[in-house]
């Protein structure tokens, strides 16, 4: 899923404090998930801008909506009706929910309540971990199914480097050495051996390297 | 093996003499005296000067300048690059750069993670990493052929060395990782600083029983200790430095005002075992900010005068 983290109130006030009628817009995916941008954000936004607008003296409508999703069309149109009642958006999906919000209504103003961080998992309630970085061309099948790219701080191909202690990589004792668990993985797989075959030249046109992405899938459109 | 480039690091190497390279770190600054004053402390005692590229992610001198001062100086650079900060058209360009000014020898790394360095925010490169540098200039030199596949007039003649840590984490790969590094083609090796010397025996015995050694020349890397604080530093702090206990006892043990020398003495002590060690073809003697001791460290390691040298 992709993993987000909540923006400072502080941050979300500074956006916001021109406006009067605000719509907090959840979203009922990821970020549901990870305890961001579900409709129980939604709500605890709400309530903190609510008391720091009517500490400032000030009478700003704030109003919640969670949708299904901000990354497709259908969902985003079920709040067309409503959207002439509100002078600006924080949308606390992950940044695709806001562009496509902010595509979607051209004149109206879409801030983003989150930090969009990184494709990740649960490993644990309160602990998200990073595990993709949607290169484009997935190299796992040779790395015992874990990911440099994503998880070696130099997203060396060809790792480990001489800073990996005890499993730890050296930017950080908490993170774990993405080779050192490709190797243990390798060894549990019984193919050390293929440790030794060179990764070559990574095509990064894959990645974002080389521009925005589209997938197209003629087979599938109506 | 035969010498393939005009490197004279090379031609030591194949002549059979135990070579000398030492490190020079560029100023934070542009004062080209930094280098030259440093180079001159050392240049009768070394085959070859590493120039350092902004080792712990620390912004300084470029390290392609500073080897053309040393060229202008008539001696032998070894240019280090890495790949943290470059994508492959500039590492290309630069190796191209080198090579017009016939700079003979590239070490080629990852780097230090920005992190450790004066811009932890910036972004890293590792467009490539050192695995596949070594093959770029192998490929540049022997095919004479850019990786986009054109021709290169002119290519570069390096002689292509990389690093090896025989004590970094998994330890079981470090034999398997140096073999990997002489297929991707390198042909020269300069070791993470060498404490803990049953280790390091042990790594070069498993490389040599897996028959690595008569394919790549390794130089044994070794650092003073200037300090007892220094030997504690190495040991707590250094990712993928080991230092035996005994070691920095031995350095605790010492007055503080003669702890300078007997870290000299210890690398002293260190050169003179490994010397004896099969497949150790030499030293890299990388003394941080003390380069004024290199001289001694050779000369009392029955390392001077250099073949060749007048």
């Amino acid at each position: 899923m992709i993993v987000a983290d909540k923006k400072p109130i502080e941050e979300i006030i500074e956006e916001i404090k021109e406006h009067e009628k605000i719509l907090i817009l959840g979203c009922n995916e990821c970020v549901t998930v990870c305890e961001a941008g579900g409709k129980k954000e939604v709500g605890v936004l709400a309530s903190a801008l609510r008391m720091y607008f009517l500490n400032q003296g000030r009478n700003v409508t704030i109003d919640e909506v969670t949708l299904e999703r901000q990354c497709d069309h259908e969902y985003l149109e079920e709040i067309r009706d409503r959207m002439d009642q509100y002078d600006a958006v924080v949308s606390i999906a992950c940044g695709v929910g806001v562009q496509f919000m902010a595509e979607k209504y051209h004149d109206t103003p879409v801030y983003p309540g989150v930090n969009t961080c990184f494709l990740g998992v649960t490993e644990k309630r309160g602990l998200w971990t990073e595990r993709c970085q949607a290169c484009g061309q997935c190299i796992l099948a040779s790395t015992g199914g874990i990911c440099p790219v994503s998880r070696c701080a130099k997203r060396l191909l060809n790792g480990p480097c001489g800073g990996s202690v005890r499993g730890s990589c050296e930017i950080n004792k908490d993170i774990d050495c993405a080779w050192q668990l490709i190797i243990d993985r390798l060894k549990a797989l019984d193919r050390l051996d293929d440790y030794e075959k060179i990764c070559a030249l990574k095509d990064w046109s894959f990645d974002r390297a080389g521009g925005p992405r589209k997938v197209v899938r003629e087979d599938v459109q109506e | 093996m035969k010498a393939k480039t005009p490197s004279k690091l090379e031609k030591m190497l194949a002549a059979g003499h135990m070579a000398v390279t030492s490190e020079c770190g560029p100023p934070r600054g542009s004062d080209p005296e930094v280098i030259i004053k440093k180079a001159d402390m050392i240049k009768d005692h070394v085959d070859a000067i590493n120039i350092t590229d902004n080792q712990t992610s620390v912004t300084r001198m470029c390290s392609l300048a500073a080897c053309i001062r040393l060229k202008l100086m008539g001696l032998e650079p070894v240019l280090q690059m890495v790949t943290r900060d470059r994508n492959r058209i500039a590492l290309q360009s630069d190796i191209l750069g080198a090579a017009s000014f016939d700079i003979f020898n590239i070490l080629c790394l990852s780097g230090d993670h920005q992190s450790f360095g004066d811009c932890p925010t910036g972004q890293n490169v590792h467009d490539i990493d050192s695995m596949q540098l070594i093959q770029t200039v192998r490929h540049m030199r022997d095919e004479g052929k850019f990786l986009g596949g054109d021709d290169i007039s002119r290519p570069p003649q390096m002689f292509v060395g990389a690093a090896a840590n025989p004590f970094a984490d998994p330890f079981e790969i470090r034999v398997p990782r140096l073999a990997k590094k002489i297929s991707a083609g390198v042909e020269f090796i300069q070791t993470q600083c060498i404490y803990d010397i049953d280790k390091f025996e042990l790594w070069i015995k498993m490389a040599g029983d897996r028959g690595l050694l008569d394919k790549v020349y390794i130089l044994a890397g070794v650092t003073p200790f200037k300090s007892a604080g220094m030997a504690r530093y190495m040991k707590n702090r250094v990712p993928g430095i080991e230092v035996p206990d005994e070691m920095v006892k031995r350095m605790a043990d010492t007055p503080k005002e003669k702890q300078p020398e007997e870290g000299i003495k210890i690398c002293i002590e260190t050169i003179q075992r490994l010397k004896e060690v099969e497949g150790v073809h030499g030293f890299h003697v990388m003394a941080i900010e003390w380069e004024d001791k290199v001289p001694e460290i050779v000369e009392k390691s029955g390392l001077y005068p250099r073949p060749g040298s007048a």
